[in-house]
């Protein structure tokens, strides 16, 4: 009887060093890998792309929130007090929402300058930065340029390379599997860049509106003609008299596509629709847009399919 | 720069494809490799193009957030060497100095007043503040904030402060004169509020519009929480001067701020923030006699993610007990405020806010009021609002008032307060 209890804690004894250590090599575990923060969910797309199973990466936007107007919740610096590395979009896309959080997070590798702050505009290519001055008659501009970037497959695999070097940087024990992982990427890219250029290539030099000027770098890069905005500046809401002008304009040029991010109201992009014929695309500027796409090659995919259906379909 | 390398690379084009041509017509041997691996270079040449240019503007955004790595070796001397480094004017280094400039904003505020108010009278119109805000990184373990307002009588320091991000063990501490962080409403900017006024109980215990707003230091963390819920304390200490509620009369009569606060996500649209706090403080009377405030807060917001920009609601109480030793007798206070505002589109708000409060040195007085509050947002930079506001002070004296309000911000683009 006094054997058997001996034997019972033992067990109990032995069970909790069990647990303990299994703890303890959990957590050891996990603190190997790098924690990631990025602002939107692309470049979460992205960094996982690069990053694998050796990085747990975490967006605070959501890829169907407007990404100008995100709320500055303090649950996100749960997240953000132990990352590693915040990778933001940057020109000023987060200046409404991110410096406040960065300050508050209490964690000195992220802030501004330091080695866990990337800014992956500083990879892309840049469009629309304005020349000479810039005044808020022209609506709430981008003063260093249109930070909706990521929509060219070009920007894609820059920025991937860059994050890539910055977790090469952060981790150099894994830095050969962040560059495989950069490569194997940068091959899937390339491959699905043919695919998704041949699809698009019959519909080079189609016209479409869009909603805020968040495609640009898209419509560049597959070669399609933005004539008009419903915004009639950036970050105005529509009005009548503009929105009377981009009709007269839709027909004139007989354009067959309003594009309208998944943030915005639908009510005005189809009373345009109803008036000119045009179809209403609601159309994804980011992963995470609708559930079913959670990678960047999901994102064209998705896009490009949206858009060849509305082409075709305006014959 | 980049036009030229491109119109460059477009000639080589030009050139090879006629080459091209050329070769093709007497040998007859398309030379597709070599086209490609060229289309290789020039596209690696672009990558390195925009690299480059990525690289320059980073450059210039770290010269405008002051980059430590060119001072680091001569921290000390680097004020005195400054006049050593060459000085040119205009061009380059002109604008590269103004990069150097912290963002600056200013923000307008005007108001009108219509109707009667015997206790607490208001003039018909006025430039109430304008406020300029001076915002910049210091360095990545610093950042500096200035807040100066204008009024019609004079200039104040509102708040200026440093913000030390860096520190160990996840502490954030601040120097300098800032609100304190006593309950919600006393950390918020005039322009941030959902009012044209601020609430009853904030003139009658809380010190009014400036609130506990004092020089000393400030130290906060985020607490070890069960997860999902940020827990955060925050410990001020102050010289102890702060509107009609702390006086220092003495270098000891320094002041005191605790503030806990704890938040919850709900869904993605809603969430819970609850709040308590303490004050305490010596009051006009001199060292002997301690005013102590304690305060609870409650915010519950929504706000649909897919349409952020549309709608919210925001929900908000705060409860507030002022304990003032003064002469016959110790006074106990208390006052407190319920508010909703509820975005109905775009650029029209709504709101709401009932007041009641005693007085803190006349605590058997109570005052109480109502407002309803409409905005409109022309942009995000300029805002109308429209406030009917009606108190009825003790004894029944009855005030009903109409406030007009016209805020306009210029420069640079803000935070949103959370
Ligand atoms: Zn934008």
């Amino acid at each position: 009887m006094k054997k058997t209890r001996n034997y019972t804690s033992l067990a109990v004894s032995l069970l909790f060093w069990l647990l303990l250590c299994a703890v303890v090599l959990t957590t050891a575990a996990e603190a190997k890998n790098l924690n990631v923060v990025t602002s939107t969910a692309d470049m979460a797309a992205l960094a996982q792309e690069v990053g694998g199973d050796k990085i747990n990466v975490e967006s605070i936007a959501k890829g169907y929130q407007d990404p100008h107007f995100v709320e500055a919740k303090p649950s996100f610096l749960l997240r953000l007090r132990h990352a590693d590395l915040l990778v933001s979009v940057g020109l000023q896309l987060e200046i409404g929402w991110l410096p406040p959080l960065i300050t508050q997070s209490g964690n000195p590798r992220i802030q501004v300058g330091a080695p866990g702050y990337l800014d992956a505009s500083q990879f892309s290519e840049i469009l629309e930065i304005p020349q000479g001055a810039v005044t808020r008659a022209e609506g709430d501009v981008h003063p260093l340029g249109n930070p909706h970037y990521w929509l060219d497959p070009e920007n894609g695999r820059r920025i991937a390379r860059g994050i890539a070097n910055k977790l090469k940087d952060l981790d150099p024990g894994d830095a050969a599997y962040f560059q495989q992982r950069f490569q194997d990427f940068d091959r899937r890219l390339s491959a699905a860049e043919q695919k998704w250029d041949a699809e698009m290539r019959p519909y080079r030099g189609r016209k479409v509106v869009t909603y805020h000027r968040s495609f640009p770098n898209f419509t560049r890069h597959f070669g399609l003609d933005v004539i008009g905005y419903v915004e009639p500046r950036p970050g105005i809401p529509p009005t009548p008299g503009h929105t009377i002008e981009l009709i007269q304009v839709i027909k004139r040029e007989n354009c067959k596509v309003v594009l309208v991010e998944p943030y915005f109201d639908l009510k005005t992009p189809q009373s345009i629709g109803r008036e000119t014929g045009a179809q209403v695309v609601v159309y994804l500027p980011s992963v995470g847009g609708e559930k079913q796409v959670t990678t960047y090659f999901e994102l064209f995919d998705y896009d490009i399919g949206l858009l060849i259906k509305a082409f075709q379909s305006g014959h | 720069m980049r036009y030229v390398i491109r119109l460059a690379i477009a000639e080589v084009l030009f050139a090879t494809s006629l080459f091209a041509q050329e070769s093709t017509n007497p040998q007859a041997v398309p030379d597709q490799p070599d086209i490609s691996a060229l289309l290789q270079k020039i596209s690696d040449l672009e990558d390195r193009i925009i690299a480059m240019e990525g690289q320059m503007r980073q450059l210039k955004d770290q010269q405008a957030t002051a980059q430590p790595a060119p001072h680091s070796e001569v921290s000390a001397p680097a004020l005195v060497a400054a006049p050593q480094q060459p000085i040119a004017l205009g061009g380059a280094e002109g604008s590269a100095a103004k990069a150097l400039n912290p963002d600056i904003s200013v923000i307008g505020d005007f108001i009108g007043v219509a109707g009667h108010n015997p206790i607490q009278p208001s003039p018909s119109m006025q430039m109430h503040e304008s406020e300029i805000g001076l915002q910049a990184i210091l360095d990545p373990y610093a950042r500096g904030d200035f807040f100066l307002s204008f009024g019609e009588d004079g200039v104040n320091l509102e708040e200026g402060y440093i913000t030390f991000t860096s520190l160990p063990a996840g502490f954030v501490a601040r120097a300098g004169k800032m609100r304190s962080a006593f309950g919600k409403v006393n950390t918020l900017h005039n322009h941030i509020l959902s009012w044209v006024d601020r609430p009853l109980v904030t003139y009658n215990l809380v010190g009014g519009e400036d609130g506990i707003n004092d020089a000393g230091f400030s130290i906060q963390r985020i607490l070890p929480a069960p997860k999902g819920i940020f827990l955060e304390a925050t410990g001020q200490l102050f010289r102890g001067d702060s509107a009609d509620v702390f006086t220092a009369s003495s270098k000891s009569d320094l002041s005191q701020v605790i503030h806990l606060r704890g938040y919850k996500d709900i869904s993605e649209s809603t969430n819970l923030d609850l709040g308590v706090s303490y004050a305490r403080g010596h009051n006009d009377l001199g060292s002997n006699f301690l005013t102590q405030l304690y305060g609870i807060d409650a915010t519950m917001r929504w706000k649909p993610l897919r349409r952020s920009i549309y709608h919210s609601f925001v929900l908000r109480s705060e409860f507030f007990w002022s304990q003032r030793q003064q002469l016959p007798l110790e006074q106990r206070a208390f006052g407190f405020y319920t508010s909703a505002d509820y975005q109905l589109g775009r650029r029209w708000f709504l709101g709401g806010r009932f007041d009641r409060s005693d007085r803190n040195r006349l605590t058997n007085v109570t005052d109480q009021g109502g407002s309803l509050v409409v905005t409109y947002w022309p942009s995000e930079f300029s805002q109308v609002r429209g406030q009917y506001r009606f108190t009825r002070y003790a004894n029944n004296i009855d005030a009903h008032e109409l406030l007009m309000q016209v805020q306009f911000s210029l420069g640079a683009h803000g935070a949103h307060p959370f």
